[in-house]
């Protein structure tokens, strides 16, 4: 008891009476929230000491929340008017409502906007696409990464069409020593977002097929989205035993221990995988393979990061001015240096070095390219139609529901509170 | 069956099972935690191609506990949250005792809607009221301060420390209290000279109200998010990543934040069971 | 009985009870009653979309009716309760049994008891990450062990199954919380005193009967209390449920309990907007289901079991 009143006294005098959040005065503090605990580093040691020696007044702070937290510690903060300067923002409808709400500043007239396309800035934008409310910062290309050195020692080379790519399954199991695919359905994005995401731009062409389904005119019942999920489905026997319970961090493990052959991935796995692999073996990457031979081939090309400011800004003045430093091209070439897989939106003309991040870039040239299918005004209603994609395509991947009731059912659902959808 | 201990003629074979059941029930307890703590000295590669493996020569690694001292100011986050942990239980005790003395001594109106008033506290999930209780930080000026999380905790700590202390404050015997009277003593005297009888109660208190308040993530991320008020529990959370979490950072943090909270229960531990026994059966 | 005699100086106004209750209920009402109170409040509102006004018992009447919310809200209930049986079930039994053997003048008795409550001395964090690898088919921890019993063929990614999720996420739950009961059931244990079980001895009553006979009537009243607390616990679960599956419950919400339903309805996931109005009668509905319990306690088995009291 002694011990604890000693200790007491002393910890209740410094915390009770000093404040904390000493900033010397001169200085200006900026906060960043965000959701990418992954980057703390690069922001810490590379991105905001070129900012902030070439703007000795203004501090720059990221503060990650861990990402599951993001989205309800950030609107509470904004709530109750605590939430840092700056705000990361997700693209699309995740933050829309809230720059509707005006939590989150227009930044249409920011100095340096000019620098990004309007495709780019429309991830950030109201639907009439004459406001904008972020800075894009960064797309993800979705594609597979394989392991190279299993392809060469059971003679495999990258397939271009869907049959073919079922034969380098059917090939893999055959030989016996290697999972074909490194997937897991126990989280439900995993489906979601590496699967139905991932393969669907075939199945649908690519942005013809994302306005049609926002226009009403293709509905989720088409046999193009039923073929998705019937794809999706013949997957369970190529994956690991007990692929149910399998989780993310798992399948990322699987892979980069060298044990699977292909992976359904985001180019954001690039810098992760690098690290992992550490140079164990080689890897390549191959885009999401047509649905037949003359098919056209279409890929996800996804603006995923912005950067937003708060409506209620303590210091907009020094803000804007660090928003505007996202802009350049100064920031564009550390970025692309720093986060390969990222891909700067700028227009700037700025190269990486990665070999595989340049393959996933090369896409470009060859393909059609489109957001994921379901995060412009179509989950806007309950519903939700990307979580229900998300919950159906784990049960159809676990061969507890049958293509056809997958797509009726998101449909339904989607039909239930989007008039477009109604008259089908 | 023996229910004695001593060494006989031939071991009692309900011992040897009464034993082996404790054992595997032991083992199922600690060996979980201790995979966590022989992970964190691995590297990342080892810790997934062989999970219950020791670590070797070959696997052994301290690349965890490098970023966690590289990354964070672990020794600020241990200072934090020892102070919000301290200074809540303490708060809690004293301001407990008081309530539980009040509520045990005096029949007075309203006596038995005031017990049940402090029981309504555990029954709510604190986090539904995150908002009106950041807005009133926000109006007090207590965001990212450690007294925003002395406030929180203390409050939400309050409503089991008063149900069983209560159950001890009843224990004193009324002579003695009486006699104190009839010696003049006010009611404050009174109060102090049953302060010895709750002395076996502040173990129970201690642990059960500590755990929750060392390993809660809510209310730091929300009231005191600022580095210099980040607690160790926030601190090993910044490890967690969208999409790769730094697993070896992850483990090194939560070994190194479990170290303290674990060192302090087995401090009360052994008084831990005092408190229960005059606290559990009434 | 504790006493209960009414104490003296009842004649002027007793302003030291006010002192002694003052500090501890102002801090307790400000900070966790006030905050809690006033997002209960916000349920029998109306959205910004119909006027924001007071709307009485409109959003529990949507949440109960209307089959956009009550097919979840009832989902969620029953999970919520399938969670709670499965710790009532499971929970209390061993524990009960881990207290009786402890009590049984048994060596190394503080070994085991701290040992057995380390788990709830842990992070949710630890405890997510290390139950999903021992429970990952792919590092074959648990199937490995099995194998050992000749059991591997039985082995199933539990946590990944519609069928078993909830019911793996409870046992993680056993697994972290059973110091707690343990140590309740020990602690009465060792207060029955001496003489009751000595008389049955001498008559020769086996340990067996002794505890079911005497000790285990003795027990009934923490028991009933325990059962309180794992249902106050166990009807709002959220964290373990949130730290392995995230905000959705998958698969198929067939983990979804009434706090991960609060919670995506309140603060909204993903592109699911915030709705503070439907997660505040979310919250009202569990609070109003968690008190029926506590009536429950407090009139069916606290009067029965009032009778073997010591």
């Amino acid at each position: 008891m002694k011990l604890l009143k000693g200790l007491t006294l002393g910890a209740m005098a410094s915390a009770l009476l000093l404040p904390t959040a000493v900033v010397a005065q001169d200085k200006v503090e900026l906060v960043i929230e965000s959701w990418r605990a992954d980057d703390l580093v690069i922001w810490q040691d590379t991105i905001l000491p070129a900012f902030e020696a070439a703007n000795p007044g203004i501090d720059v702070e990221f503060r990650p929340t861990p990402n599951t937290d993001y989205s309800t510690a950030l609107s509470t903060k904004l709530q109750a008017g605590t939430a840092g300067d700056l705000i990361m923002v997700e693209p699309f409808d995740f933050r829309l409502q809230m720059y509707l709400d005006g939590d989150l500043a227009n930044l249409t007239d920011l100095e340096g906007m000019e620098n990004f396309s309007d495709t780019a800035k429309s991830a950030w934008s109201t639907d009439d696409r004459t406001e904008f409310f972020g800075v894009p910062l960064a797309a993800v290309l979705h594609g597979w990464i394989y392991n190279a050195d299993i392809f060469e020692e059971l003679g495999l080379s990258e397939p271009t069409t869907a049959a073919e790519f079922t034969a380098l399954l059917e090939a893999v199991k055959e030989d016996g020593r290697y999972t074909p695919i490194a997937m897991g359905t126990s989280q439900d994005f995993v489906p979601g977002l590496l699967g139905f995401q991932l393969i669907g731009p075939n199945y649908w062409k690519g942005e013809n097929g994302r306005a049609a389904v926002i226009d009403g005119s293709l509905s989720f019942d088409d046999p193009a989205f039923v073929d998705i999920w019937k794809e999706l489905a013949s997957w369970g026997p190529h994956l690991v035993q007990g692929y149910q319970g399998v989780s993310y961090p798992d399948m990322q493990n699987l892979f980069t221990l060298g044990t699977s052959a292909v992976y359904p991935a985001g180019s954001w796995e690039i810098p992760i995988f690098n690290s992992a692999v550490d140079g164990a073996f080689k890897m390549g990457a191959f885009i999401p393979p047509a649905v037949d031979a003359n098919g056209e081939c279409f890929f996800n090309d996804h603006m995923d990061m912005g950067i937003g400011m708060n409506a209620n800004a303590k210091h907009p003045e020094e803000a804007r001015k660090f928003l505007t430093w996202l802009t350049s091209e100064e920031f564009a070439k550390i970025w692309a240096d720093a986060m390969p897989g990222f891909f700067p939106l700028s227009t700037h003309a700025v190269q990486t070095d990665d070999p595989l991040a340049n393959t996933f870039a090369s896409w470009r040239e060859q393909c059609g390219s489109t957001p994921r299918i379901s995060y412009q005004i179509i989950s806007r209603g309950e519903p939700n139609l990307d979580a229900e994609i998300n919950r159906v395509t784990a049960l159809v991947m676990n061969g507890e529901m049958a293509p056809e009731e997958a797509a009726g059912v998101v449909q339904e659902g989607l039909a239930s509170w989007y008039e477009p959808q109604q008259g089908n | 069956m023996s229910s004695d201990n001593r060494p006989s003629a031939g071991v009692p074979i309900g011992a040897v099972g009464k034993h082996a059941v404790l054992i595997f029930f032991t083992a199922l307890s600690i060996v979980p935690v201790l995979m966590i703590l022989v992970n964190s000295f691995k590297s990342r590669r080892a810790i997934f191609s062989d999970p219950v493996a020791f670590p070797g020569p070959e696997t052994f690694s301290l690349i965890g506990y490098h970023t966690v001292f590289v990354r964070s100011n672990f020794m600020d986050y241990y200072v934090n949250s020892l102070t919000v942990t301290v200074v809540s239980l303490v708060l809690i005790l004293i301001l407990a005792t008081m309530i539980a003395f009040a509520l045990a001594e005096y029949e007075f109106t309203g006596n038995k809607l005031l017990a049940m008033f402090f029981l309504l506290g555990i029954i709510l999930p604190v986090r539904l009221g995150s908002v009106s209780m950041l807005q009133l930080m926000v109006s007090l000026k207590l965001v990212n301060t450690l007294a925003a999380l002395i406030c929180v905790y203390t409050a939400m700590g309050m409503p089991l420390a008063v149900f069983i202390l209560t159950q001890f404050m009843r224990q004193v015997p009324r002579e003695i209290k009486d006699a104190a009277r009839i010696d003049g003593a006010n009611e404050y005297r009174v109060f102090l000279l049953t302060l010895p009888t709750i002395r076996p109660a502040i173990a129970t208190v201690a642990i059960l109200t500590m755990i929750p308040v060392w390993n809660d993530l809510w209310f730091p991320l929300i009231l005191a998010p600022a580095p210099e008020t980040q607690t160790v529990t926030l601190g090993a959370a910044s490890f967690l990543g969208q999409f790769l979490s730094d697993w070896n950072a992850v483990l090194a943090a939560l070994s190194l934040s479990a170290g303290p909270i674990l060192a302090l229960y087995l401090i009360f531990s052994r008084q831990f069971l005092s408190g229960l026994t005059a606290g559990a059966v009434k | 009985m504790p006493g209960s005699v009414s104490a003296p100086g009842k004649r002027r106004f007793p302003i030291h009870i006010v002192v002694f209750i003052a500090p501890g209920a102002v801090i307790y009402t400000l900070f966790l009653i006030y905050p809690l109170l006033d997002s209960l409040r916000i349920g029998f509102f109306g959205n910004e979309t119909d006027g924001g006004g007071f709307v009485g018992f409109r959003n529990y009447a949507l949440l109960l009716f209307d089959p956009d919310w009550s097919e979840r809200f009832r989902g969620a209930f029953v999970n919520s309760l399938i969670f709670f049986f499965i710790n009532v079930f499971v929970q209390t039994p061993v524990a009960l049994m881990l207290a009786a053997l402890l009590a049984n003048k048994t060596r190394f008795s503080t070994f085991y008891r701290t040992a057995i409550f380390v788990p709830a001395v842990l992070s949710l964090v630890i405890v997510a990450f290390v139950w999903q690898l021992i429970l990952s088919p792919v590092w074959g921890v648990s199937r490995d062990l099995m194998g050992l019993f000749g059991l591997a063929q039985f082995f199933q990614p539990w946590l990944g199954l519609q069928e078993t999720a909830l019911t793996t996420l409870a046992l993680i739950s056993v697994w972290q919380f059973l110091g707690i009961p343990m140590m309740l059931f020990y602690a009465a244990l060792l207060s029955i005193p001496e003489e009751l079980t000595e008389a049955a001895r001498i008559d020769g009553a086996s340990s067996w009967n002794v505890f079911w006979d005497i000790k285990f009537p003795l027990l009934l009243p923490i028991i009933g209390i325990v059962t309180l607390l794992t249902y106050i616990g166990n009807m709002s679960a959220f964290d373990v449920i949130f730290a392995v599956k995230g905000p959705l419950a998958g698969p198929n919400f067939s983990t979804d309990t009434l706090m991960t339903f609060f919670y995506r309805t309140f603060f909204g996931t993903g592109f699911q907007q915030p709705n503070p109005v439907m997660g505040g009668a979310v919250a009202g509905a569990t609070f109003i289901i968690l008190m029926a319990g506590v009536a429950a306690y407090f009139f069916l088995w606290q009067r029965r079991v009032r009778s073997y009291e010591l």
